[in-house]
C-alpha cells in the first residue's frame, strides 16, 4: 500500500529555514543570492590583487635591486599620513577577510547545492557548462593550497633552506629552480586562471552587471584577465628554470648587509 | 422532473439586464462569506479566475485539479487572442457590435442576454488582465495593439504573441496563487473529480481520487463550480490536450444536470494534418495565419507536382473564388467544410493527400520575410519542428481538426445548472457561443464567467443557506459515493481484457470523426449510434487496465474518462440526429442550400436541446429551451 | 522524408516515491521518424500493455510545447538534443537508426520522483505563491490603456513571461538551482509598470522561497540551453541586482 499523500499546495522545503534572523545587512549574507553577491565582490578584490601582484612581480625581470625597491615602495605606502606599513597591513587584512568570505560563501553555497541536487544515474551531457565552471570547486581548493604553500615558501621560508628574509628575488629564484616546485607553481597557476576564467565572468552575473549592449564583452574580459594572469604567472617558474631569473645563489640582501650595515629592516616584500 | 427550461433571464432592455440584475441579486455580507465553502473543479481560465475572485471576496474555496499545477490547463494553448469591445482602434466597434457578431457567428443559437453580458464585461477583462501584468502586444506609443481576427471586420482582438492563452492563464493562476498564499483557497493538485454528491436535490460536494496515492476523498461544500473544459477529445485526434475529458461534467450529467447541444463542435481550419496512425494529437496553428496566407489546392485531381511546380493557373484558391468579400477569412466552419470538400474530391495535398496549402509566398513577396517572421515566427518554427518542412520556402499544409466544443452542461443566466448549487463555467457550459464560436472568444468567455459573472451570481444562490453548515463529509451520501468510485476503479482493474484504453479511444475517435465530424447525415448518425454502442459494450468487456489502484496509474485514469466519452458520443449522435437543420458547427448534409451552405430551420430549431440522462443503455430525454431574439434579426449567414 | 528506424531505450523505472528505481532496456523497433518522442513512447507503451507489462509512466498534456507538463532527461540533456524544444515537440527525426537513448526523470531533491519518469514540481508553485503576482482584486483594475508601457519594456517582459514552468532549468542545472525560473517570473512583473508597487517585496519573498527548495546558481548557463523557450540568463543577473536592491529598500520601508 502506497503512502497516503494529501495533496496540498506546498511541498516540504529541502532546506531548513533559518533558526534566527540576522540583523541587516548580515541578513543579506544569509541568503544564497546575497552570498553570491559577496562572492562576486570579494572575487573582484582578489582578482585585483592577483593582477597587481603579477604585475608587481614583473620587476623580477629588472633585477634584485628593483624588486627590493618595489617592496620598499609597498611598505612605504601612505607614510605621509600614517605610520609605515600600516597601509600594507590594511590591504593584507582586507585581502584575508575577502579570502575568508570568498571561501566561506563558496563552501556554504556548495553545501546548499549538494543538498538540493541529485545525480543523474545515466550521466549528464553538458552544453553550456564548461570545464572552468564545473571545476570551480576543485580549482578553488587547489588555489587555496597553493596560496598556503606560496606563503609558507616565500614569506615564512618554511621549505626553503636558502631562504633569506627580505630578499624576494633570491628566494623566488632559489625556490623555483627546483623542478617539482616549478611544476607545482605551473599547475596551480593554471588552476588559478581557470578559476578566474569562470569567476570573472560569473561575477558579472552575480553582481547583476548586465546590459545587453555590452554583454558579449564579458566573456572576452574574463578570458583576457585569465590569459594575462596565466602568461604573467607562468613566466616566473619558466624563466627561473631556463635561467633568465637567477642570482646564482647570492642573496642581494646579504651582500647589502655586508657593505651597508644600516639596511632597512628585513620584511617580506611580497604581499601574501 | 423537469418542466419547461427556464433560463431565468431578467426582464428589461438588453443593455440594462445585467446591470439591473446585479442590483436585484441578493448579496452575502462580507463577514458571512467566510462561512461558505465553495468547490471549484478545474483550474483553467474559468476555474482559476473564479477561484481567485471568490477567494478575494472572502469565501472559503477549494480548488481541485488533476494537473500537477493549476497553471497547466489547456486554456494555455490558445494562441490567437482575446476579444474586447474596447474600440481602441476607433473603427466602429462597440459592445453591441461584439454582441451582434457573436450571435451571428453562433448562427443564432445562443441566448441574447448571455451574449450581451459577455460583450459587456469583455472590456473589464482586458483591464483586469493588463493590471495583472499580462504582456499584451503594444504599439510603439506604449498603448495596446489590436488585430482583426477570424472574420471580424473590426480590430478588437488583444493578443500576446502566439501565447495569449498562456499569458492570460498565468495571470489568472497568479491571482489564484495569491489567494492560496492568503489562505482563502485550498489547492488540491492531482485530484480528479469522479463523482458529484447530491443531497436534497442540491449539489453538496464531490468525490475525488488522488492520482498519486489512489486515495478516494470526499469534499463537501455549499456549492460546486465545474470549470472542466470541453469534450473535443471524444474525437481522439483533436487539438485538445491529452488529458482533456468530459468526466467531471458527465458525472454531473449522470446525477441529473442537463447536457445541452452536444452536437455543436467546432472544427478549426488551420491544423497540421495527421502524418500517421500513431498520431497522438493534432496541433493547431493560430487562425491569424489566414490573414496573410492564401489557401489553395491544385485544380486537378491527384496532381503529382510539388507546390512550386504548379503555376498559378493550375491552382484553385477556393475560398477566394467562392467568397470574394471575405476570402481566406471566412468563419471557421465555412473554411473547414470547404477544405474537407476539396480533399474529399481527391485534390488534397501532402503525402497522405489529407491537407490543403496555406501559402505565404505572396505575403513574403509583398512584405518581406522579416515582416512575416515578426508576425508568425513562432508558428512557423512550430510548424517546422513538427513537419520538418520550412514554411518560408514550402507552403504549409493544413487541415481542419476538432478544436472546441460549444455544447456542454446546460446553465441558466446565472450560470447555474438545473441542479441547484451546481455552477458551470467556461467551455464546460453551453451558454454563449451558440452553434459556432467566434475566434478569440473562448478566452473571453472563460474569464467573463470566472471574473465577472459567477462571483455575483453565486451569492444569489448562497444567500438562502446562510447559517447552514456544509454537510459533514462522513455523511452516508458521501460514503456511498466514495464506495461507488472505489468499486468503479476496482472494476476496471478486474476486467483483464486484451486491448488498451488508448486502442478503444482511438477506435471511438474514428467513428465520431467519420459520422459526427464536419458534416453529418441521418444514415451516418444512425450507424454511429449502433456502432458506438457496440464498441462501448466491447470496451467494458475487453479493455486491459494493468497495475493497481494505489499508485500513479495513467491507464486507470484514462479508463474512466474514455468510458464517459463513449456515453457522450452516443448523446452527440442522438443530438445531431434530432437537430434536423444545419447551423454553425453542426452541418447536416440533408439541410443545405443549393450552394452547399448551411441551411437553418428557425421555425423548428431556434431552441437549445438539453438532454436528461435516463440511465446507461436508455435513450436520454430531450428538453427544449426556446431562444427568443428580440434585438437581432435572424438572417442567413452570407460571406459572399 | 519519413523513414522507419529502430531505437534502444534505457528507461528509468521506479514503482513509487519510496522505492528504488533502475534502468530497464526496451527495444523500440520500427518507429517512424515523423513520430514525436512522446508518440514513440506511446507506441512502446502500447506494446508493453499488449505484452502484459505495465506501461512507462511519463507526463504530458498539450503536446504542443506550451503547458510545461512534459519533461524528460534524454541522453543527459533536459528535453533532449533539440534546442528551444520541449520534449513533446522533439521528433524522432532528430535520432538515427540504431541509436541508444537514455531516458531519466528530472532530478532534484525538490522534484521527488513519483513514478518512473513523473516528478513532483509543486515547489515551483510555492515560489509563485510567495509573490509571483500583482495584487489587483477582480474589478479594481483601471482602464488598460491608462498606463502606457514602452514597447521595448513590454517585449522584454514578455521574453521572461514566456516561461512554461516545465522545470527543465532545474533539471539541467548541476546545482539544481531554480534561478532561471524564478528570475523569469520576477522580471516579467518587475519590468512592467504595473509590477512596481510590489517589486521589492516580491523579489525578496520569491528569492527566499526559491532558496528553501533549490540550490545556488553558479552561472553555468545550462538552464538557458535547456529552456524550451530559450529564456536568457540575463534575467538572472537582473534578478540578482533587484534582490540586493530589495534588501536595501525593504529595510528602509520597514523603518
Amino acid at each position: 500500500m502506497a503512502q497516503t499523500i494529501t495533496r496540498v499546495s506546498t511541498p516540504p522545503p529541502v532546506r531548513a529555514a533559518a533558526k534566527f534572523r540576522l540583523p541587516w545587512p548580515l541578513s543579506i549574507y544569509h541568503t544564497a543570492v546575497g552570498k553570491k553577491w559577496v562572492m562576486g565582490l570579494t572575487g573582484v578584490a582578489l582578482l585585483g590583487f592577483v593582477l597587481v601582484h603579477m604585475t608587481g612581480n614583473l620587476h623580477l625581470y629588472e633585477g634584485p635591486q628593483e624588486v627590493h625597491e618595489y617592496a620598499e615602495t609597498l611598505r612605504n605606502l601612505g607614510t605621509d599620513v600614517i605610520p609605515r606599513t600600516w597601509v600594507l597591513w590594511g590591504l593584507r587584512i582586507g585581502l584575508i577577510a575577502a579570502f575568508g568570505l570568498h571561501i566561506h560563501s563558496a563552501y556554504s553555497l556548495s553545501r546548499m547545492s549538494m543538498v538540493a541536487d541529485q545525480r543523474y544515474v545515466g550521466g549528464r551531457n553538458y552544453i553550456a557548462a564548461n570545464f572552468a565552471s564545473r571545476t570551480m570547486r576543485w580549482t578553488g581548493p587547489i588555489v587555496g593550497l597553493y596560496l598556503f604553500y606560496h606563503l609558507a615558501d616565500l614569506t615564512w621560508g618554511w621549505f626553503n633552506p636558502d631562504f633569506v628574509r627580505g630578499d624576494p628575488y633570491h628566494n623566488v629564484a632559489e625556490s623555483l629552480s627546483s623542478i617539482p616546485v616549478a611544476i607545482f607553481y605551473i599547475v596551480a597557476n593554471i588552476a588559478l586562471s581557470i578559476h578566474i576564467f569562470h569567476g570573472a565572468w560569473s561575477m558579472f552575473q552575480s553582481l547583476g552587471v548586465n546590459s545587453p549592449r555590452y554583454n558579449h564583452l564579458r566573456r572576452y574580459v574574463a578570458g583576457g584577465l585569465a590569459s594575462v594572469i596565466l602568461i604573467g604567472n607562468l613566466s616566473f617558474p619558466i624563466f627561473v628554470q631556463v635561467g633568465v631569473i637567477d642570482d646564482e645563489g647570492r642573496s642581494f640582501v646579504e651582500q647589502m648587509e655586508h657593505s651597508e650595515p644600516h639596511a632597512s629592516s628585513a620584511e617580506n616584500p611580497v604581499q601574501p | 422532473m423537469i418542466g419547461s427550461l427556464d433560463a431565468r433571464i431578467p426582464a428589461g432592455s438588453l443593455e440594462n439586464k445585467w446591470t439591473d440584475h446585479k442590483f436585484s441579486m441578493r448579496l452575502v455580507n462580507p463577514n458571512n462569506k467566510r462561512r461558505f465553502d465553495i468547490i471549484v473543479v478545474g483550474s483553467g481560465l474559468a476555474g482559476a479566475s473564479a477561484a481567485a475572485s471568490l477567494g478575494e471576496l472572502g469565501y472559503r474555496v477549494k480548488v481541485l485539479t488533476y494537473h500537477d499545477s493549476p497553471r497547466r490547463a489547456h486554456s494555455i494553448a490558445a494562441q490567437g487572442g482575446i476579444n474586447g469591445a474596447k474600440n481602441y482602434q476607433n473603427d466602429g466597434d462597440s459592445v453591441f457590435r461584439l454582441f451582434y457578431d457573436t450571435i451571428k457567428g453562433g448562427d443564432y443559437r445562443s441566448r441574447e442576454a448571455n451574449v450581451y453580458r459577455l460583450a459587456e464585461v469583455s472590456v473589464d477583462i482586458i483591464d483586469q488582465a493588463t493590471a495583472q501584468g499580462v504582456p499584451f502586444a503594444r504599439e510603439y506609443g506604449g498603448l495596446l495593439d489590436n488585430r482583426s481576427f477570424g472574420g471580424a471586420q473590426v480590430s478588437r482582438t488583444f493578443y500576446a504573441r502566439g501565447q495569449t492563452g498562456q499569458q492570460l492563464l498565468l495571470g489568472a493562476y497568479s491571482a489564484l496563487m495569491r489567494q492560496v498564499a492568503a489562505g482563502t483557497v485550498e489547492l488540491h493538485t492531482r485530484s480528479e473529480m469522479l463523482e458529484l454528491v447530491m443531497h436534497d436535490g442540491r449539489a453538496v460536494g464531490v468525490i475525488t481520487r488522488d492520482l498519486i496515492s489512489g486515495e478516494v476523498q470526499a469534499h463537501s461544500a455549499h456549492a460546486v463550480v465545474l470549470a472542466t473544459g470541453g469534450y473535443g477529445n471524444v474525437y481522439f485526434l483533436s487539438t485538445n490536450a491529452k488529458m482533456c475529458n468530459v468526466t467531471a461534467a458527465w458525472r454531473a450529467h449522470r446525477k441529473g444536470a442537463l447536457f445541452a447541444n452536444p452536437c455543436y463542435t467546432q472544427i478549426h481550419p488551420t491544423c497540421i494534418p495527421a502524418s500517421d496512425d500513431f498520431q497522438s494529437k493534432l496541433t493547431l496553428m493560430s487562425e491569424s495565419l489566414r490573414n496573410d496566407g492564401r489557401i489553395w489546392v491544385p485544380q486537378t485531381h491527384d496532381d503529382g507536382r510539388g507546390p512550386d511546380e504548379i503555376p498559378d493557373d493550375d491552382r484553385d484558391y477556393f475560398l477566394e473564388r467562392k467568397y470574394p468579400a471575405f476570402g481566406n477569412l471566412v468563419p471557421r466552419d465555412v473554411a473547414s467544410r470547404n477544405a474537407k470538400a476539396v480533399v474529399d474530391e481527391g485534390r488534397g495535398v501532402g503525402p497522405l493527400c489529407n491537407g490543403v496549402y496555406l501559402d505565404f509566398s505572396d505575403a513574403i513577396g509583398r512584405d518581406g520575410a522579416d515582416v512575416i517572421r515578426a508576425k508568425y515566427g513562432n508558428l512557423f518554427d512550430m510548424y517546422e519542428r513538427i513537419t520538418g518542412e520550412n514554411p518560408y520556402q514550402v507552403p504549409m499544409r493544413i487541415y481542419p481538426a476538432t478544436h472546441y466544443t460549444m455544447g456542454g452542461l446546460w446553465v441558466d443566466y446565472e450560470l447555474m445548472s438545473n441542479v441547484a448549487g451546481l455552477f458551470v463555467l467556461g467551455e464546460a457550459n453551453f451558454s454563449d457561443h451558440g452553434a459556432n464560436r467566434l475566434g478569440a472568444s473562448a478566452l473571453m468567455q472563460g474569464l467573463a464567467d470566472g471574473y465577472f459573472v459567477l462571483p455575483y451570481t453565486i451569492g444569489n444562490y448562497l444567500a438562502d443557506y446562510l447559517g447552514e453548515a456544509a454537510l459533514n463529509p462522513n455523511e452516508p451520501v458521501f460514503k456511498d459515493a466514495k464506495q461507488q468510485v472505489t468499486d468503479e476503479v476496482a472494476r476496471w482493474l478486474s476486467i483483464g481484457g486484451t486491448h488498451s484504453v488508448d486502442y478503444y479511444h482511438r477506435e471511438l475517435g474514428k467513428l465520431v470523426w467519420d459520422y459526427i465530424g464536419m458534416s453529418r447525415n441521418q444514415t451516418g448518425l444512425e450507424k454511429a449510434l449502433s456502432e458506438i454502442a457496440a464498441l462501448g459494450e466491447e470496451y467494458h468487456r475487453n479493455v486491459r487496465v494493468l497495475g493497481s489502484a494505489d499508485t500513479l496509474n495513467q491507464s486507470l485514469e484514462k479508463a474512466g474518462r474514455v468510458a464517459d466519452l463513449f456515453e457522450l458520443a452516443e448523446l452527440m449522435a442522438r443530438d445531431a440526429l434530432t437537430r434536423e437543420e444545419s447551423c454553425g458547427g453542426h452541418f447536416r448534409e440533408e439541410h443545405q442550400t443549393e450552394e452547399g451552405e448551411a441551411l437553418r430551420d428557425d421555425e423548428q430549431f431556434a431552441h437549445v436541446a438539453a438532454w436528461e440522462w435516463q440511465g446507461a443503455g436508455t435513450a436520454s430525454t430531450r428538453h427544449r429551451e426556446e431562444l427568443a431574439f428580440e434585438n437581432v434579426e435572424l438572417t442567413q449567414r452570407s460571406y459572399k | 522524408m519519413s523513414a522507419r528506424i529502430n531505437l534502444t531505450l534505457k528507461v528509468w523505472r521506479q514503482a513509487g516515491p519510496d522505492t528504488e528505481g533502475a534502468f530497464v532496456v526496451y527495444e523500440a523497433t520500427d518507429i517512424s521518424t515523423d513520430a514525436s518522442f512522446l508518440e514513440m513512447l506511446d507506441i512502446v507503451n502500447e506494446r508493453l500493455i499488449d505484452a502484459g507489462e505495465e506501461p512507462i509512466v511519463f507526463e504530458s498534456d498539450c503536446r504542443e510545447g506550451i503547458c510545461g507538463t512534459c519533461g524528460l532527461m534524454i541522453n543527459g540533456r533536459a528535453h533532449g538534443p533539440q534546442k528551444g524544444t520541449a520534449t513533446c515537440q522533439l521528433h524522432i527525426r532528430s535520432f538515427n537508426d540504431g541509436d541508444h537513448i537514455t531516458i531519466e526523470p528530472w532530478r532534484a531533491s525538490s522534484f521527488p520522483v513519483l513514478r518512473d519518469l513523473a516528478v513532483d514540481r509543486r515547489a515551483l508553485d510555492a515560489i509563485i505563491s510567495a509573490g509571483g503576482y500583482i495584487t489587483v482584486n477582480t474589478g479594481s483594475a483601471p482602464d488598460a490603456n491608462l498606463i502606457p508601457v514602452p514597447k521595448e519594456t513590454a517585449e522584454t517582459a514578455f521574453d521572461a513571461a514566456a516561461c512554461i514552468g516545465c522545470g527543465a532549468c532545474v533539471a539541467a542545472c548541476p546545482n539544481s538551482a531554480a534561478q532561471l525560473f524564478t528570475a523569469a517570473k520576477l522580471q516579467h512583473l518587475n519590468l512592467l509598470p504595473q509590477g512596481q508597487a510590489e517589486r521589492w517585496e516580491r523579489t525578496e519573498a520569491m528569492v527566499e522561497t526559491m532558496e528553501a527548495f533549490f540550490g545556488s546558481c553558479t552561472n553555468h548557463g545550462e538552464c538557458e540551453e535547456a529552456c524550451p523557450k530559450e529564456i536568457p540568463i540575463d534575467f538572472i543577473a537582473w534578478a540578482n541586482r533587484d534582490y540586493i536592491k530589495a534588501k536595501v529598500k525593504n529595510r528602509k520601508l520597514a523603518g
